[in-house]
């Protein structure tokens, strides 16, 4: 049986549709992302998934629960990283857990000694005492997730779980959840960086105006759906060779001042661009940020 | 949605809440209580005692004695007030702790549960302050006077409720002037806490006859000097379908506020 189930799911705000007919399903232990840009519709079928928000239309069964019908049974095996921060202001790192704990039913006994290994967890061992407010960042994103643990969960949910860390934060973040997928939780997290999906993430699922596009692992839907490789151009002079390029690359793209080339062969553009010292190029593999982009277009999105 | 007008399903599982709001105010319960217990000291010694010498007796007593049961109630109003509409705010919208909280296994109604009790709770502290002082004064008639406890609460629960439907209604902490300045303090001119109300016109008599605060005072105020009141139960009646309607429509408004 899946973790998760989505058929059909479908929800509209003030007249118009913002979910238009998700299916998801997420196997257990596996660690899936639900990727797209601004205002696709995510965080939206997250809530929905919790049981925080009421379908129009579709089935929802989370840890063999029917949502929202038993949201509450579900919501008891699941933990939830919130897209902002809502640690509790008014009290310390470790009473932050004891009292989440307590809104999943659990005792005072049964929480304190998970505490300990919470925060060690957290790499907040020794703050056990400090208030939210003296927190940077990075540590209060970590006692969420220590928050969202207290329960034990066996699937965790997670919105946009490193949006506006530093490096060293993000990757402490990514060990972290590696390390929960090691013990056999299972993950969905969204987001909209594609090389944390692409560390992250088993499967992934593209997601635009309220559509799911495409389904698969990183690597297949690069496979699939875009050429190997990709040459970055800028520097003057760049338009007119970008209509030699064309001969060259299966396709070409034009952003600002930057030509995008994606070939599966692309020796003869290198050796050209060799010839021209003026042109600034980088080639790399294709990632699924190139797919993306691709899939949802480069336009800005608000 | 259909479900937005169901009635609260509620479960012991606010309680959790209510701790958690308990927590919170046993760190700052020594300011808390003082001033609980400031409040009515100064308002009561300085009107009780200087307007009282030049009033002489009212409502047939003297008026250090007849202020304290409506300042009794007013004042569990207005803890019940502040409770359910700033801190609530702050909580809701704020701290995002209500989001927090629904993301376990928590609904919203126990969300409210928890506020509302817990409100009503702040009531009881401030209700118990006042009648320390009343009976320090020597204006409580015991053991009766211990009555006006629960009727502190209920007052508690009815402002609480207001409070909640309010709260779910607002674009900021500005908005609650309007509640506090448009309906409470004209409800504590009408409802008897300062003077008696038969002294306002007969059709002003009618309006105050509709605020859950007049239902309070004619409770608390002959509960204090040993009475018992005359039409309790019409007047618990009120309060308690203040109480109950209010909670309903807060738990609408805020349904159709955060679960859209």
């Amino acid at each position: 049986m899946n973790s998760l189930d989505v058929r059909g799911l479908r929800k509209s705000y003030a007249g118009q549709e913002v979910v238009c007919g998700v299916d998801l399903e997420v196997a257990p232990g596996e660690c899936f992302g639900l990727l797209g840009p601004n205002g696709a519709g995510k965080t939206t079928t997250l809530r929905l998934c919790l049981g925080l928000s009421e379908p129009d239309a579709g089935e929802i069964q989370l840890l063999g629960h029917a949502v929202p019908a038993r949201a509450r049974e579900a919501r008891a095996q699941v933990g939830v990283v919130p897209q902002f921060d809502n640690l509790d202001p008014d009290f310390s790192v470790a009473e932050n857990l004891m009292v989440y704990g307590r809104y999943f039913g659990l005792g005072r006994a049964d929480i304190a000694p998970r505490i300990p290994r919470l925060l060690e967890f957290a790499g907040l061992g020794g703050r056990a005492e400090s208030k939210i407010q003296t927190l940077s960042g990075g540590m209060k994103r970590r006692l969420t997730l220590a928050r969202a643990l207290v329960n034990e969960p066996r699937m965790l949910f997670m919105d946009e779980p490193t949006t506006g860390l530093d490096p060293q934060a993000r990757h402490l973040i990514w060990e972290r959840l590696r390390r929960l997928t090691q013990e056999g939780r299972t993950l969905v997290l969204t987001t909209h960086f594609m090389e944390e999906a692409e560390r992250l993430c088993g499967r992934v699922a593209i997601m635009d105006h309220g559509r799911i596009i495409v389904q698969g692992t990183p690597r297949e839907l690069i496979a699939q759906h875009i050429e190997s490789q990709v040459v970055e151009v800028h520097g003057p002079g760049v338009d007119a060779w970008m209509t030699e390029a064309k001969s060259h690359a299966s396709r070409t793209e034009l952003a600002g001042e930057t030509v995008f080339c994606y070939a599966n062969e692309v020796e003869p553009l290198i050796a050209g661009l060799r010839a021209r010292p003026e042109l600034i190029y980088l080639h790399r593999p294709a990632n699924l940020e190139d797919l993306f982009l691709k899939l949802t277009g480069r336009d800005l999105r608000d | 949605m259909s479900s937005r007008y169901a009635l609260p399903s509620l479960s012991l599982r606010f309680v959790a809440v209510w701790q958690r709001h308990f927590l919170v105010w046993r760190k700052l319960a020594i300011p808390s209580i003082l001033g609980n217990l400031a409040d009515p000291l100064i308002v009561l010694f300085g009107l009780g005692y200087g307007l009282g010498a030049a009033l002489g007796e009212v409502g047939g007593t003297s008026y250090f004695a007849f202020l304290a049961g409506g300042f009794m109630a007013s004042t569990t109003m207005y803890a019940a007030t502040f409770e359910s509409l700033f801190s609530a705010y702050s909580r809701m919208h704020v701290q995002k702790t209500w989001e927090a909280i629904v993301n376990a296994p928590m609904t919203l109604e126990d969300v409210l549960a928890g506020e509302w009790v817990w409100a009503a709770s702040k009531a009881l502290a401030a209700g118990i302050c006042m009648l320390a002082i009343v009976a320090a004064a020597g204006h409580a008639s015991f053991p009766l006077a211990l009555a006006s406890v629960p009727v502190v609460v209920l007052i508690g629960l009815a402002f609480a409720a207001l409070g909640l439907s309010v709260n779910a209604l607002a674009s900021g902490y500005d908005f609650f002037s309007y509640y506090m300045t448009l309906l409470l303090t004209p409800m504590m001119m009408l409802s008897g806490v300062f003077f008696p109300v038969e002294r306002l016109p007969e059709a002003v008599q009618a309006v105050s006859r509709v605020m859950p605060l007049y239902h309070g005072v004619e409770l608390v105020r002959p509960l204090l000097s040993g009475a018992l009141p005359a039409e309790a139960l019409l007047h618990l009646a009120v309060l308690t379908a203040y109480a109950l309607a209010g909670f309903y429509l807060a738990t609408v408004l805020t349904r159709r506020r955060l679960l859209t």
